[in-house]
């Protein structure tokens, strides 16, 4: 029974028939099956018929394998129409995956050489578009006829195809190199647009082709001026515009062989200005040559005039209403950016207007050049209009804004103060947004500004009291209020509007961060320890900070918990030691070699002993105080040494151990060693657990008197071969009736083991007047020194 | 060169793809379904052209229809506008005011059509006029073998052979 077959046409109306998807499958499974039926034993004259609705049903997604083997059939018919579509379902189903696609080579071969034009434009297209290298090596030698056939029809197919071939098996490329002479002289578009795209390909891939067509430039160059300068020709302009396909194609080849060649360069660089000036920019079309004209000039060696006009066409683009245009010259322009960097410049006003774009695309790339073209002469300028744009801007642009930012921000800062405003404000406005390492490194630049740790750390008091829940900044301010508190309370500060804060302010906030669900573990970290530093720095008593600290002792996060009971015992059994640990942290030294994991470690370093000093850098060279050099021009208050390993934070990794640790050394006994009219000083001693040889001395000089005691300063001398260094005392007051103690840290190495003797210089002023004191100290008990 | 095109409706159905590069069906499916999400996800007033994987996509909408190519890193993408609208051009000029149904229902044409304007990914012909005239011969070619086979398939079909 002979089922008639739904014409094509029938077939996409039924299908686009169907209310459902279902319905839709079902008519096409319907219709594959009589497809298929008829594959197998149906007229081979509706053949092509049943291959195109099966190429329609392909397309809409349906498979379609059962239909190779009759597209072989199909090229095999002698009948064009046959061909042509069966050559159309051997682009569209078969690829080089399938071993099918080999058996059409001889197909192929046979319509090469003997086809009618339209045939064997078939088939040079289909070969063109799936032939696998090994099909062309093996139709190489065909195409090769073809190329000098007389027929432009037939030539500017054979040309591409060859253009195909080299891309698949470069090795061809010498069947098709010599053709390429003869071929560029043709008159035919087609040809010609061809056998340009041909050389290209070859120079691409071939530093030796190369070399042999840069003699062709003078050739090119004037086909180019003929084209530009003959004027309209209605069969091939656009716009006015004289054949811009082979325009841009002629450019773009001038271009690969003009790059690095003064020679060619030079043969080059009137016609470009002659392009660049003469073409019309009203319509897309001029506007495709114009840009690929720049894109030419900027890269062979090119007058500096030239490249001036070519950056100034990309600066005009960049004022287009066209807003694709504004886009390709604001992606040209970032390429040229490095290279001819104050060419660019000189449109820096323009490209910040484009940050206002609405289109994400647009204003991403308008970010970038913007980013690229900051530096120092710009910078406060370019950073207002980039942090303005930070606030606005959308969101999967902040990560890139934010870090281009506070990179710049590193590279230009004009001053300390304004990197640090910088920062901070970055962090306020997109705080999630920041890189990881934006904390590690505001802490590094704040701790280096000694003279903005007042104004850092009342900003960053402000910053915090409005907006908790920005973590980055969270983590900074609860660093910075730690380490300065005494500063933040202090009250006077030139730089920012004075305002007083109570020390149940300062705690309050802290414990707040603390508490708060959005603050992240490693934020609660950096409040608990900034409170229990507060305990040293604070004036008023440390209850509230003991009751936190006791409390979290039991806290569910692990970490808390840790530092917790940590913090407990250095106010219960470890007290005298906790001024010295609890100190201002030296200044860690920043070497920028370091790698960026070592910079990670570090910093992972840093959470976890934040007390510690991050880096650990070599011992410095030891300071040997004689001890008639104490009476020497040492300058002033004891110095703030250069940082030192291990710092007292090895006291702290001591504790860290301290559940399952050996059991500590046996305390050794303090001294008392001086006292005059209320002002004692003690000195406590203990042995550096992991250096047993390193002798940690705390002076602690406290007052019962009624007066205030200011302007303290400790000098410590020790014999010659000893090594001392000095830290930072607490401070330089000790307020009267057992105010806050005044602690300062002496390292001592006894590498001889020599008994250990100290000469301690002070000077103070007590109830108005001026005192100062020296003694020896030789009443040591052994251990210090045994 | 150009490694693909496709067309595409507002519905985000295939209308035609062409593939300048050899990919397995799966892939192209996997980037045929990225793609049009890409495209149609894009407001109207948003520039044409837009970084997707490794390649620049340009695309332009005419009526219902997409028009959507990828071209590599150092394609022009202004040019490439330009060979978009002259395939809009060469399927208006032949279908006569050319829509979406056309291509529908004549998806086999526009392929002929596209293949006498492009070959292998790059600019084959820049003659409007050549190329119609082309295509024009290949439709008459095909006309003359059905005339001269047409009595007897008739004769098949009505099942009087």
């Amino acid at each position: 029974m002979v089922v008639p077959s739904l014409k094509l046409q029938d077939l996409i109306e039924e299908i686009r028939g169907a209310k459902t998807q279902a319905q839709e499958r079902e008519v096409i499974q319907k219709e594959c099956a009589q497809i298929r039926a008829s594959f197998r034993d149906g007229d081979p004259l509706q053949r092509h018929r049943q291959l195109a609705k099966l190429l329609y049903v392909h397309m809409l997604g349906y498979p379609a394998h059962f239909g190779q083997m009759e597209c072989l059939k199909l090229i095999a018919s002698p009948r064009f129409t046959d061909k042509r579509v069966g050559y159309l379902g051997a682009m569209l189903l078969l690829d080089e995956r399938h071993d099918a696609h080999l058996l059409i080579t001889n197909s192929i071969k046979n319509d090469l050489s003997q086809g009618i034009q339209p045939v064997q434009g078939l088939a040079l297209c289909t070969l063109s578009a799936m032939g696998s290298a090994e099909m062309c090596r093996d139709l190489a030698t065909e195409v090769e006829k073809l190329l000098l056939q007389p027929s432009p029809y037939v030539r500017k197919k054979a040309v591409l195809t060859a253009v195909h071939m080299i891309r698949k098996d470069p090795e061809l490329s010498s069947v098709f190199l010599p053709p390429c002479t003869r071929l560029l002289r043709e008159r035919h578009h087609g040809i010609l647009l061809g056998t340009i795209t041909l050389i290209t390909e070859l120079c691409e891939r071939n530093p030796a082709a190369l070399r042999h067509f840069r003699k062709v430039v003078p050739q090119l160059v004037q086909i180019l001026r003929t084209l530009v300068t003959t004027g309209y020709s209605t069969e091939h302009s656009i716009s006015g515009v004289s054949d811009p396909f082979l325009q841009v194609q002629i450019l773009r080849l001038l271009r690969i062989l003009g790059r690095n060649h003064e020679e060619s360069s030079e043969a080059m660089n009137d016609l470009l200005a002659q392009v660049a000036t003469n073409t019309d920019t009203s319509r897309n079309a001029g506007n495709a040559v114009l840009l690929e004209t720049v894109l030419t000039i900027m890269d062979i060696h090119s007058a500096a005039g030239l490249r001036v006009l070519a950056v100034n066409i990309l600066g005009r683009f960049l004022l287009n209403n066209d807003k694709n245009i504004r886009y390709v010259a604001l992606t040209s322009l970032l390429r040229l950016v490095q290279s001819d960097h104050s060419a660019v410049q000189r449109h820096r006003s323009t490209v910040v207007e484009c940050l206002q774009e609405t289109d994400a695309s647009l204003s991403r790339r308008a970010l970038e050049l913007s980013l690229a073209l900051v530096n120092s002469s710009n910078v406060r300028a370019m950073m207002q209009e980039l942090q303005a744009f930070l606030e606005s801007c959308p969101p999967d642009l902040r990560a890139d804004c934010a870090s281009g930012i506070l990179l710049a921000a590193e590279r230009f800062a004009p001053s300390k103060r304004w990197h640090i405003d910088t920062i901070l404000h970055v962090l306020t406005t997109a705080g999630t947004h920041v890189r990881d390492d934006a904390v590690a490194n505001l802490t590094q630049l704040i701790g280096e500004a000694q003279e903005l740790h007042a104004y850092s750390v009342r900003r960053l008091y402000s910053a915090l009291a409005e907006d908790i829940s920005q973590q980055p900044l969270a983590q900074v301010a609860a660093w910075c209020i730690g380490e300065y508190g005494d500063l933040l309370l202090e009250g006077n500060c030139e730089e920012t509007e004075p305002f007083q804060v109570g020390e149940e302010e300062v705690l309050a906030l802290l414990e707040k961060l603390l508490q708060s669900h959005m603050s992240l573990p490693a934020t609660r970290g950096y409040a608990i320890t900034a409170l229990m530093k507060l305990s040293t720095r604070l004036r008023g008593d440390n209850n509230r900070i003991r009751q936190v600290v006791s409390i979290y002792g039991s806290c569910v996060d692990i970490e808390l918990q840790q530092r917790a009971v940590e913090y407990n015992v250095l106010f219960q059994k470890y007290d005298h030691m906790r001024a010295a640990i609890l100190e201002k942290m030296p200044l860690v030294e920043r070497s920028d070699s370091q790698g960026v994991d070592e910079r990670k470690e570090n910093k992972a370093g840093a959470q976890i002993l934040e007390a510690a000093a991050p880096v650990p850098t070599e011992p410095q060279a030891a300071k040997l105080l004689d001890l008639l050099d104490l009476l020497d021009d040492t300058p002033g208050h004891a110095q703030h040494l250069p940082p030192l390993a291990p710092s007292p934070g090895g006291a702290l990794a001591h504790l860290l151990d301290l559940p399952c640790a050996p059991p500590p050394p046996a305390p050794i006994p303090g001294l008392r060693v001086f006292e005059r009219e209320g002002v004692r000083l003690d000195l406590s001693f203990v042995r550096h657990p992991e250096t047993p040889g390193l002798l940690l001395v705390t002076a602690t000089t406290s007052n019962s008197s009624k007066e205030d005691v200011t302007r303290f300063v400790c000098q410590a001398a020790v014999p010659k071969s000893f090594q001392m260094q000095l830290q930072a005392p607490s401070g330089d007051t000790i307020p009267a009736q057992g105010g806050l103690p005044v602690t300062q840290v002496f390292r001592i190495l006894n590498p001889n083991k020599a008994t250990l003797r100290l000469k301690l210089r002070l000077t103070y002023n007590h109830s108005g007047q001026p005192v100062q004191e020296i003694f020896e100290v030789d009443n040591l008990p052994v251990e210090t020194w045994q | 060169m150009m490694q693909f095109m496709l067309l595409f409706s507002r519905q985000g159905k295939l209308r035609l793809q062409k593939w300048y590069v050899p990919l397995s069906d799966k892939e192209k499916k996997k980037i045929t379904r990225e793609l049009v999400q890409t495209v149609l996800a894009r407001k109207p007033k948003m520039c044409s052209f837009l970084e997707w994987r490794d390649l620049k996509i340009v695309y332009k909408r005419y009526a219902s229809l997409y028009f959507c190519c990828a071209i590599e890193d150092q394609d022009n993408e202004l040019i490439t506008l330009e060979i978009i609208h002259r395939y809009v051009e060469l399927l208006d000029k032949y279908f006569g005011s050319v829509c979406e149904l056309d291509i529908i229902f004549n998806f086999e044409k526009a392929y002929f059509i596209l293949d006498e304007f492009l070959l292998g990914g790059e600019v084959q012909e820049t003659s409007k006029k050549n190329v119609l005239k082309a295509i024009e011969q290949a439709d008459l070619l095909q006309e003359d073998a059905k005339e001269a086979e047409t009595p007897r398939s008739v004769l098949e079909e009505i099942g009087l052979t």
